[in-house]
């Protein structure tokens, strides 16, 4: 026979529904707090940024003059010098990129695309110190003693290819940010490809469309999307510190010549942050930060929900 | 003869006779569709309840509204179950279901958990802890469940090292430890090979001394077998509920009789 | 019947071959680099890996070998910290988006949670310079740590999402089918079983943390000598790498590729076990 149960009191349900109530407040407040962080993030730099941008303004983003010692702060060189090794990286990675998402996504069969996109992913892996370091010792002289000299006797009317071979410059920034964006843009890319329904391809085919045809049609659907890994990438390469650092020339000037030495947001940060000395260097450096920042939060939020619609949109059908 | 009738059929015996658990004019939904129709039956103490009928006739959902698990998928209802005369909307879901338990279609030993753990999981975790010595416990259990012998040796091992059969026999073990009133069982033996269901139906024989329980099955020899009342659910509704016997021989109702005798179904 | 025009059909068989062609030939030229910067970091590296170099201090300035045993044990620490701020939080955060976020605020955490993880590492190295070493006034592990645990919050967080939606329905129902209040069910059952995979998840967060050097640039700095303190400057890989990378010296410049060197196996061991692992589930959730 059991033990008699005695039913059990009230006392015990009301221990029960706050044990509940609390874990799922608790567990809330974690979840606020993630969510609270990009804000918190952008509210603590706009802070330490007060001075400079009381003291520069606007016209912070259009001078031209990076001058510690004379206190003088224009970011306009750095803000330049993102700018073209990011779309200098893209205009390398975009076709590549679209190439490897079309072969993992359309070409490949199933055995081949798995290892295949497994290595693209282990190239994201590789820290930007590291290709960094493969910049220093091994791109960068191959740049100097080969490349260069091969273009400005070459393309040398052309003002971006004027100059002396120094190797470092922008033109290596450029193509180390490319390598590292490829992963990305192909990554999402293929993702992209991959959600547009068979349907697609199949109504191609029937009308005798050759795989290249099919594949264009299937490109054009998802241009949307592509548009969104594409910005992705951007982002990526904007932020990119170690690796631009180490091969771009650290050099704040503006030039139109890719054989030129220039800098970028990331690495005037990553090399001057630790010794600045005056509280408005610093306040400048943030400043920088700042607006990386935003740019990149920008650049994300855009490309998310181009992707998130996108997927959406073809799985609704 | 009778023709379907608007009212199922009303057990000939008195209704007060000791009811455990009684269902008043349950609907139940899932979003606006609806999965039982104005279902009303009483389950006497100690008595084994088959619910039988076709796939999609509601028996599942029924016995997870004895329970207020249908809640826990989403669904909603209407009507009034109660338990020993207890509204069980009233109360903590918590509480209700320490008293019913429920053994599942497929055997679903918590898998990070060693045997011993899984059946002492429901009293550790339940606070009942501190009242029960759990070694005592975790071995009376495993003995009604009629699994002690099997594993008595092995308790330390992972719960899915066991056999398919063996482990939905943890799984009742693992019910009976918090000690219920009532056991709920979802076609226990449908993913079992035919050696594993016997056990279980001895099992189900042997447990009835102690528990009220109510079995839903697709299978009516399994039904004939070992409950004392049977349900016959089709299309959300309650046709026929009358004793075992009766159903599978003289059923009073038309669609009753065509599914015992595997007309559809 | 139409004739077909046999010209143009070559010619578009014909464009269908370059263009694969070419679509082959991209993932040739993007795959290259990832060989050609292993094998060289291996080939430059493994001079400089002997057991030395893992148990050995930094020599001074001139002085021949020396090791990054200092890096190895400030890198462990930073990590240990990165993981002791971030990782509570994303468990937790990851257990509400799983069991409670299937609404309008579990979407917009999830986004923002998405936002974060493209923030620049170097962007969050400055504020944790705010919070933490301007109060403190100094560079130290703590406020390197802190970096690290801002970089894995949202990698860490989205994993123990997925890897808690991914245990059985059945599991959750077999504990309340007993009596268990749903929070105990959450944390001493369901979490449990997702524990696996969330492992798997963080360690491909802490490799991600591991090979960070901007943030840690400016909040950890750097430390040539052995040190446990947390409340000051601590060395670690990255910058190590990043120093002797920099340096004139040829020495010190091979040291500099065989941490490169370890630092990349690290990494690839983790990437290749999680993809391991959860190798199965992501098929499923494709199909």
């Amino acid at each position: 026979m059991p033990p008699v149960v005695v039913s059990q009191t009230t006392m015990k349900q009301k221990t029960t529904h706050i044990g509940d109530k609390v874990f799922k407040t608790t567990t809330m407040m974690f979840a606020l707090f993630v969510f609270a962080l990009v804000f918190l993030m952008g509210y603590e730099m706009v802070r330490g940024s007060e001075l400079s941008l009381k003291q520069f303004g606007w016209k912070f983003l259009t001078t031209s003059k990076w001058d510690p010692v004379a206190e003088e702060y224009g970011a306009l060189p750095v803000i330049f010098g993102t700018l073209v090794s990011s779309l200098l990286a893209l205009l390398i990675a975009l076709p590549l990129s679209i190439g490897v998402a079309i072969f993992l996504s359309e070409l490949a069969p199933r055995w081949l695309e798995r290892p295949v996109s497994f290595l693209v992913e282990l190239l994201a892996a590789i820290p930007s110190i590291v290709y960094g370091l493969w910049g220093i010792f091994v791109l960068v002289p191959w740049l100097r003693t080969s490349v260069e000299p091969f273009l400005i006797k070459n393309a040398g009317f052309l003002p971006i290819f004027k100059g002396v071979p120094y190797g470092f410059g922008m033109l290596a920034a450029g193509i180390i940010l490319a390598i590292m964006v490829l992963p990305i843009i192909s990554s999402i890319s293929r993702d992209v490809l991959r959600a547009i329904p068979n349907s697609q391809r199949e109504a191609a085919f029937a009308l005798g469309a050759t795989k290249w045809e099919t594949t264009k049609i299937v490109l054009s659907d998802g241009k949307s999307g592509l548009l969104g890994a594409t910005l992705l990438g951007l982002g990526r390469a904007v932020g990119e510190t170690m690796a631009v650092t180490m091969v771009i020339g650290n050099r704040p000037e503006i030039s139109y010549s890719l054989l030129d030495p220039g800098y970028s947001m990331a690495s005037v940060i990553a090399n001057e942050f630790a010794e600045a000395t005056s509280s408005l260097y610093t306040s400048a450096l943030i400043e920088i930060a700042l607006i990386l920042f935003v740019v990149t939060i920008i650049l994300n939020v855009i490309a998310r929900l181009i992707v998130w619609s996108i997927t959406k949109k073809f799985k609704t059908t | 003869m009778i023709e379907t009738l608007q009212v199922p059929s009303i057990l000939s015996e008195s209704v007060e006779t000791d009811t455990k658990l009684e269902a008043k004019n349950v609907n139940a939904f899932f979003g606006k569709t609806q999965a039982l129709r104005n279902v009303s039956l009483h389950i006497q103490k100690n008595h084994v309840v088959a619910i039988i009928g076709p796939s999609g006739c509601g028996k599942s959902t029924f016995l997870r509204c004895l329970n207020r698990m249908h809640e826990v998928a989403g669904g909603t209802m209407t009507g009034t179950i109660l338990l020993d005369g207890e509204d069980i909307h009233q109360n903590d879901p918590v509480n209700l279901r320490r008293r019913v338990g429920m053994v599942f279609q497929k055997p679903n030993p918590f898998p990070t958990m060693s045997i011993f753990d899984n059946v002492a999981a429901g009293i550790r975790l339940n606070g009942m802890a501190h009242k029960n010595n759990i070694a005592e416990t975790v071995e009376r259990s495993l003995q009604q469940a009629a699994l002690w012998n099997e594993v008595k040796d092995s308790l330390s091992k992972s719960g899915m090292s066991i056999s398919g059969g063996q482990q939905q026999r943890l799984c009742i073990a693992r019910a009976l430890a918090v000690n219920p009133e009532v056991i709920l069982m979802d076609e226990p033996a449908s993913a079992l090979d035919p050696i594993s269901t016997a056990k279980i139906e001895e099992l189900i024989y042997e447990l009835k001394k102690d528990y009220t329980i109510v079995i839903v099955t697709h299978n009516m020899q399994q039904a004939a077998r070992v409950s004392d009342r049977t349900a016959f659910f089709y299309l959300g509704e309650l046709i026929e509920y009358d004793i075992t016997k009766k159903i599978f021989t003289m059923p009073s109702i038309k669609q009753t009789e065509d599914y015992v005798t595997g007309r559809f179904g | 019947m139409k004739k077909i025009n046999i010209k143009k059909y070559n010619w578009r068989q014909t464009k269908n071959a370059i263009m694969t062609t070419l679509s082959t030939a991209s993932v040739v030229v993007a795959v290259i680099p990832l060989f050609l910067i292993f094998f060289y970091t291996l080939a430059q590296g493994i001079s400089a890996l002997n057991i030395d170099f893992f148990i050995h201090m930094p020599k001074p300035v001139g002085e021949l070998g020396g090791g990054m045993a200092n890096t190895l044990v400030g890198t462990a620490i930073l990590i240990g910290l990165g993981c002791l701020f971030g990782l509570p939080i994303s468990i937790f955060a990851g257990i509400y988006l799983a069991e409670y976020g299937n609404n309008t605020f579990g979407t917009i955490v999830r986004f923002f949670t998405d936002v974060l993880s493209g923030v620049p590492s170097i962007v969050v190295g400055v504020v944790a310079y705010i919070l933490v070493v301007i109060p403190m006034k100094q560079f130290s592990a703590l406020a390197g740590g802190v970096a690290l645990a801002i970089l894995m919050i949202p990698t860490a967080t989205r994993t123990t999402e997925e890897m808690i939606k991914l245990v059985p329905q059945s599991y959750r129902e077999a504990a309340l089918a007993i009596g268990i209040p749903q929070w105990k069910a959450t944390l001493k059952i369901i979490l449990p079983t997702a524990m696996k995979g969330i492992t798997t998840g963080v360690l491909l967060a802490i490799a991600r943390a591991a090979g960070e050097t901007a943030p840690l640039l400016f909040t950890a700095l750097g430390n040539r000598f052995w040190s446990t303190d947390i409340g000051h400057p601590m060395a670690s890989l990255t910058v190590f790498i990043y120093d002797y990378a920099k340096a004139p010296f040829e020495d010190w410049n091979r040291q500099a590729w065989g941490a490169a060197f370890v630092l990349i196996v690290l990494i690839f061991i983790v990437n290749i076990t999680f993809r391991f692992v959860t190798r199965g589930r992501y098929d499923e959730q494709q199909n």
